[in-house]
């Protein structure tokens, strides 16, 4: 008998805790989505620009039937975690600011919805090569781009002046520059290779028209050690073996103390550099100019982009519709692009918004530059098209990892052997997932 | 020694009265109108006997089913996914194009089979050795000069000692990094007017001594206090008879004050371990600012790094499924083989 009872009473314990874990993923697992689509509609944004929530009351004020609500989230690869996390759990929000980098794996991971029909329309409103990236190469639009980083080139005009440096158009000349500096004050360098942000190498690779990730028939065909990359690679790896630059990574005290010392006096960056610049490097306000990026190829200038996001819709949103027609206003609206540039300081991927408006009059840090927007706009019709594909976060943190190497030996045959462990990594990782991958 | 004893006393009397001494009247009622309300009075003693049976169990229930809730559930998930993984069709774009499927032990070959996480292993067990023994000695020798006789600021040193355990891992990362940068250093500055040399210490062997520095500094007052509460509440006589023998202060710390503590002396041995196992603030913190670390400098960076950049929560999980083990049977190791010397030193 007391035994009977002891199991009875285990028994009931186990089905309350049981109950009480249904009851839990029951809570869990409806998602407020289940409003009538006929009243208004509500809409939840994760985005990370800042003050994103001052351009969606705009679009608030004049849309009473379609509330956008933003949810401020932080940049970088944890967010892409997170949307795929979300939308395993199908609790995604309707709209996700994305990098552009990102949207394959994201797709990958089918987060992304196919807004083709919805926003095809906005296709003109962009230059082929970012509105290519943001259809992976299909008939399907799985975005609509928001902000682009063309990449330009930053120096110091007074200090080019006083060692007699010319700026320089091709990459043979920045080499040449770079050495001129050394001999004249070995104690500054023309600028630093990082190893820890693998946009920048991404870029420069862009630029010399490297393609990553390719499709053949359906599998994927990794080119991170193609031609143009090595080339890359060799150049900057013989200039940090030279110590004709500096191999410092870019961020930290340091580097911001070498920008604001002169002791780097220029800058292979990207359109948004006036803004890092004015908190590493206060005090050379108004000491530095852009150019475009030096080329392989003077005859057929390009350059490449380093940062720029989208704006996508979920799979998991139960407006598509509304979601997608927010994110066409959001990003090809003369009002809103305006909101955009002055609120969120971001540089847009419209074409015709990257003059005018806000940017007519170059940044405060620039007033020495006054057509520093013109410029921008000017480059940043010359972007070449970019590749990426499913797994490029492995890509990245493979590059930290063995460029740092590299960048720490100072060994331009080490930067050779890290685009080739780079390559590998990238190639195991797609395979270890089951891609299938192209030799 | 009757004050305390009294105020005490005083103070449970200031109470409400009527629940410990019932009024004759409340009793007198509830006696009264017990008969009509119970059946009969043998069923009222098995209700009796079953309500205190089942007593225990059901105290026990918050305590089981937040266990169940937020600890065995995760480690449950956690070993599920390690033996899953996601296998994609095609290109793997586009609806239903992934799918979970049953791995196996493949994650955990391949955890095993890496040579970041040896590599990885090898470098906590590199920092390990220059942190447990300097921080548990610091501890020590600063716990047993505060309970040394003739200290002065007792209270004052404590406190100094134990406060950069109260600044938080992340920021303290970054101080020591800002100290360590060259350009940026106060202490480079100096060594550059001197003329001295500068060493590089985000790099090669000195960046374990500037890791283990961060955590020596921030992990040597916990340890201490932890100590030197043992200290304080040994018995004040051992020492009068020590004193009495002629032992000097020295002897008395090295003969008596630390036999007596071993226990803690092994309990901070066991966090520390625990804890050098678990590295990821500081060398996170620090990363960004040197080529000299890589994204998997700790084994804990690895697991953070397949799942959260690599997206990859099945390998994840099972590096996270070997490391849990690792430690399990570390410190596991550790307590038994203490023990066995505890025992032996009874039996002696």
């Amino acid at each position: 008998m007391p035994i009977v009872s002891r199991h009875r009473r285990a028994v009931s314990v186990a089905t309350a805790v049981a109950l009480g874990a249904a009851t839990l993923t029951a809570c869990g697992s409806s998602d407020g989505g289940d409003q009538a689509e006929s009243g208004p509609v509500s809409l939840t944004y994760w985005a990370w620009a800042p003050n994103m929530d001052k351009v969606a009351a705009l679009w608030n004020q004049k849309n009473p039937d379609i509330k956008v609500t933003v949810q401020k989230q932080a940049s970088g690869d944890d967010l892409v975690t997170k949307i795929i996390t979300a939308s395993k759990a199908h609790q995604a929000p309707d709209l996700v600011q994305a990098e552009f980098q990102a949207l394959p794996t994201l797709v990958s991971n089918d987060a992304l919805a196919d807004i083709s029909e919805e926003v095809g329309g906005a296709k003109d409103k962009f230059t082929p090569g970012l509105w290519q990236q943001t259809t992976l190469g299909s008939d399907a639009v799985y975005a609509v781009p928001q902000d682009s980083g063309p990449m330009m080139f930053y120096y110091r005009t007074d200090l080019f002046q006083q060692y007699g440096l010319k700026v320089p158009t091709t990459w043979d000349e920045f080499a040449a520059t770079a050495k001129a500096l050394k001999a004249k004050a070995p104690g500054k360098s023309l600028t630093t290779f990082s190893s820890n942000d693998a946009g920048l190498f991404a870029g420069l690779a862009q630029q010399a028209g490297a393609r990553w990730w390719t499709t053949e028939g359906q599998k994927w065909k990794v080119g991170v050690d193609d031609a143009a990359t090595r080339k890359v690679a060799d150049f900057w790896g013989g200039l940090v073996q030279e110590g004709a630059v500096d191999n410092q990574p870019m961020y930290t005290p340091a580097w911001n103390k070498a920008l604001n010392t002169g002791q780097q006096i220029g800058w292979v960056s990207a359109v948004w550099a006036p803004g890092t610049l004015t908190t590493a490097a206060p005090d050379t306000k108004g000491k530095w100019a852009v150019a475009p990026l030096p080329q392989w190829d003077a005859a057929k200038p390009a350059t490449g982009s380093w940062g720029g996001s989208t704006t996508a819709v979920t799979t998991d949103s139960k407006h598509k519709a509304a979601a997608a027609k927010f994110a066409t206003w959001l990003n090809t609206d003369p009002e809103a692009l305006a909101a955009l540039v002055k609120e969120s300081g971001i540089y847009p991927a419209a074409t015709a918004a990257q003059t005018g408006g806000a940017l007519a009059k170059a940044p405060d840090f620039f007033a020495n530059q006054p057509d520093f927007y013109a410029r921008a706009a000017a480059i940043a019709k010359t972007t070449a098209p970019a590749a990426w594909g499913p797994n490029v976060n492995v890509a990245y943190t493979s590059f930290k990892d063995e460029f740092g190497k590299a960048a720490k030996v100072k060994s331009k045959g080490g930067f050779a052997d890290a685009l080739t462990a780079m390559q590998a990594a990238t190639v195991a990782d797609l395979k270890k997932q089951g891609f299938e991958v192209a030799p | 020694m009757t004050q305390p004893t009294t105020g005490v006393h005083r103070s449970y009397g200031a109470e409400p009265a009527p629940y410990d001494h019932p009024s004759p009247t409340t009793a007198h009622e509830g006696a009264r109108s017990a008969p009509p309300n119970s059946p009969s009075p043998a069923a009222t003693s098995t209700a009796g006997v079953k309500r205190a049976r089942s007593a225990p169990y059901l105290f026990l229930l918050p305590a089981a089913v937040l266990f169940a809730l937020f600890f065995a559930l995760p480690i449950g998930y956690a070993i599920w996914l390690s033996f899953h993984k996601i296998e994609v069709k095609g290109l793997g774009l586009g609806k239903g194009a992934r799918s979970e499927v049953w791995a196996g032990l493949e994650n955990y070959t391949a955890a095993l089979g890496d040579s970041e996480l040896g590599a990885s292993a090898l470098r906590i067990a590199g920092y390990g050795m220059i942190v447990v023994p300097v921080m548990l000695g610091l501890a020590l020798l600063f716990a047993l000069l505060l309970d040394s006789e003739r200290v002065r600021a007792r209270s004052f040193s404590r406190l100094a000692i134990f406060l950069p355990y109260a600044v938080p891992g992340v920021i303290a990362a970054l101080m020591w990094g800002f100290l360590y940068l060259p350009d940026v250093s106060p202490f480079f500055y100096l060594l550059d007017a001197f003329g001295l040399p500068q060493p590089d210490l985000m790099d090669g062997g000195p960046l374990y001594l500037a890791m283990s520095n961060i955590a020596v500094w921030g992990g040597t007052g916990f340890n201490m206090i932890v100590i030197y509460t043992s200290l304080r509440s040994l018995p004040a006589e051992v020492f009068e008879a020590a004193r009495l023998d002629g032992c000097s202060q020295l002897q008395i710390a090295l003969r008596i004050k630390i036999p007596m503590v071993a226990p803690s002396l092994v309990l901070t041995f066991f966090f520390s371990v625990i804890a050098t196992l678990q590295v990821f603030n500081e060398p996170t913190t620090l990363r960004p600012l040197t080529n000299g670390i890589p994204t998997t400098w700790s084994p804990l960076m690895k697991v953070y790094n397949d799942a959260f950049t690599g997206g990859n929560i099945h390998a994840a999980s099972a590096t996270a499924v070997v490391l849990a083990l690792a430690t399990f049977l570390l410190s596991f190791g550790l307590l038994k083989a203490s023990n066995r010397r505890t025992k032996q030193g009874a039996t002696r």
